[in-house]
């Protein structure tokens, strides 16, 4: 629950105001994906929800506490988004320090199993790879058995192997009634994991709802269809289509009501054929909602 | 129970570094030989009446064991640099039992150094009486709490790349001040007696017939352990930020 959230910080020329008013809410047991290109304010609310910053205006409740009692009552597990790992403990040494930590922590085989670390287990953290580095974060993000686990671009540096068996174990963990919150720059990673997406860009909120509800809020969808000898003219003056785009025969129609469009393309032209009518992605919605200005600024690190 | 688990396993991680070994235990080692072994006949050392290697044995004692306390400040900066510190403020961990495990892993560390010092010392034929041995090492024990300290802070305060030579001058400078070489006079010596070190050195040359420390020794330990712990403690308040 984040409440006018504000937090600047002092740059080079004058306060930079890295998040300007954010309130959200989120229920238990949601899984919530945290979008924005970077410099958004994604980390920095990330922070603030785990009492690492405290705001300079607003304020944020975790389960109904403050966020450093319900850190210091392990119900918060994160993976922040900086990190390696100290090294001179295996893999299994060092989520069992992890757990030691916790009141109520959740049994260490389990975990390491959980996040398919079985095979890496008695070696020591300062060799692993980038992907198992992350994995053994979420670990120690988990072990403490949290009712809200909140993680910062958890996939970077995963391989593809590695991504699949991340959002395996976080689909289980959500079934388990978790609140998970996630950061990411992969749009389709949020559009296939989460329920909710809460788009954030310059430290704002520019849209939060279902995915399905933020793509649809575009309001676009796309016809593709093969129709020779029709003039480009003659399709845009359909009700209900934006724009055309034609490749010799293949059409492409973005229309605002595909539902007329579809009904008066078939009344008129009877040798339509390859049709297919497709919904904006969530990184149409993304492109819409945030400006495209606001992606190409994002020093290109932005995967789209 | 957990929080000892935490030291545990900082002890544990500690003593896995190779490289910790050749530098906080080996250095003072080689040269308390490199110094004593040669002169190991020199019974008067400088008319004092005191044996060379026991008079160096006092010397690095102090020396090891305060580079083995300051060494809690890379291992803060590193854990720090890496992203560790703030992944462990997010857990239940206590601020208590967080730099209990570091005042705790260093005075082992000082401890083993001491250790090895005086199996050194034994070797080239330096005896002290018992008492005088514990009186010195109970002493040196206590007057190692402001470097503890100074090291958190340090750690907390400075990155990877300067805490070694923050730690490197300032352990040398203090060493010298406090008269772990040679022993200071005039001006020096009027200053020494304001440093931890100067102290520290004195609870050492309780093997060599020293008094310990009078009241000016223990307001000038007590209080750098109070201004040092305090920065250590600010030091540690504020540093939530991403490194």
């Amino acid at each position: 629950m984040l409440r006018g959230l504000e937090k600047s910080w002092r740059g080079p020329a004058g306060p930079i105001q890295a998040v300007r008013g954010i309130d959200v809410s989120i229920a238990r047991g949601e899984t919530v994906a945290l979008l924005g290109p970077n410099g958004a304010g994604k980390s920095t609310t990330i922070d603030m929800i785990l009492g690492l910053v405290r705001p300079d205006g607003g304020s944020v409740s975790v389960l109904g506490r403050d966020p450093g009692v319900a850190v210091k009552e392990g119900l918060v597990g994160a993976m922040l988004q900086t990190g390696a790992l100290i090294r001179n403990l295996t893999v299994r040494e060092l989520v069992s320090m992890a757990a030691a930590l916790y009141p109520r922590p959740l049994p260490v085989d389990d975990v390491i199993e959980l996040v398919g670390l079985d095979e890496v287990a008695s070696q020591r953290t300062q060799k692993l790879s980038g992907g198992e580095t992350q994995r053994v974060r979420f670990a120690v993000a988990l072990v403490g058995d949290p009712q809200l686990l909140i993680l910062d671009e958890p996939t970077v540096a995963m391989d593809v192997e590695g991504r699949r068996a991340f959002w395996q174990a976080m689909r289980r963990l959500a079934s388990e009634g978790r609140t998970l919150m996630f950061a990411t720059h992969y749009l389709d990673e949020a559009d296939a994991n989460a329920d909710r997406a809460v788009l954030l860009a310059r430290g704002v909120v520019v849209a939060d709802g279902p995915t399905t509800e933020i793509k649809g809020k575009v309001g676009t969808r796309t016809i593709r269809a093969t129709l020779p000898g029709v003039g480009e003219a003659e399709l845009g003056a359909l009700d209900g289509v934006d724009s055309v785009l034609r490749h010799g025969e293949a059409i492409t129609l973005v229309c605002s009501d595909s539902d007329r469009a579809i009904r008066q393309l078939l009344a008129r032209h009877e040798e339509i054929r390859d049709i297919e009518i497709t919904g904006a992605g969530l990184e149409d919605a993304f492109m819409r909602l945030v400006g495209d200005e606001e992606i190409g600024a994002g020093d290109g690190e932005l995967a789209l | 129970m957990r929080q000892f688990a935490y030291t545990r396993f900082e002890l544990k991680r500690t003593f896995r570094e190779r490289r910790l070994f050749i530098f906080a235990f080996g250095f003072p080692l080689i040269l308390y030989y490199l110094i004593a072994a040669p002169n190991r006949n020199v019974h008067n050392y400088n008319h004092s009446g005191i044996a060379l290697p026991l008079y160096y044995m006092c010397g690095l004692a102090s020396f090891g064991t305060m580079m083995a306390m300051m060494s809690a400040g890379f291992r803060i900066a590193g854990e720090r640099q890496v992203g560790w510190t703030r992944q462990l403020r997010i857990t239940p961990l206590s601020t208590r039992s967080y730099l209990r495990a570091k005042v705790l892993t260093a005075y082992v560390m000082a401890g083993c150094s001491l250790g090895l010092l005086y199996i050194a010392g034994a070797t080239l034929g330096v005896s002290i009486p018992a008492g005088r041995w514990i009186e010195m090492t109970g002493l040196i024990a206590i007057g190692l709490l402001p470097f503890a300290a100074l090291g958190i802070a340090l750690g907390h305060l400075l990155t990877i790349d300067s805490t070694g030579p923050a730690t490197g001058g300032i352990v040398s400078l203090l060493a010298f001040i406090g008269g772990t070489w040679f022993p200071v006079t005039g001006f020096l010596h009027t200053v020494g007696q304001y440093v931890p070190s100067y102290w520290l050195v004195q609870a050492a040359h309780i093997a060599v017939g020293g008094t310990g420390w009078g009241t000016r020794g223990w307001v000038v330990i007590v209080a750098w352990t109070a201004v040092l712990s305090a920065i250590a403690a600010y030091a540690f308040a504020r540093d939530t930020g991403r490194v």
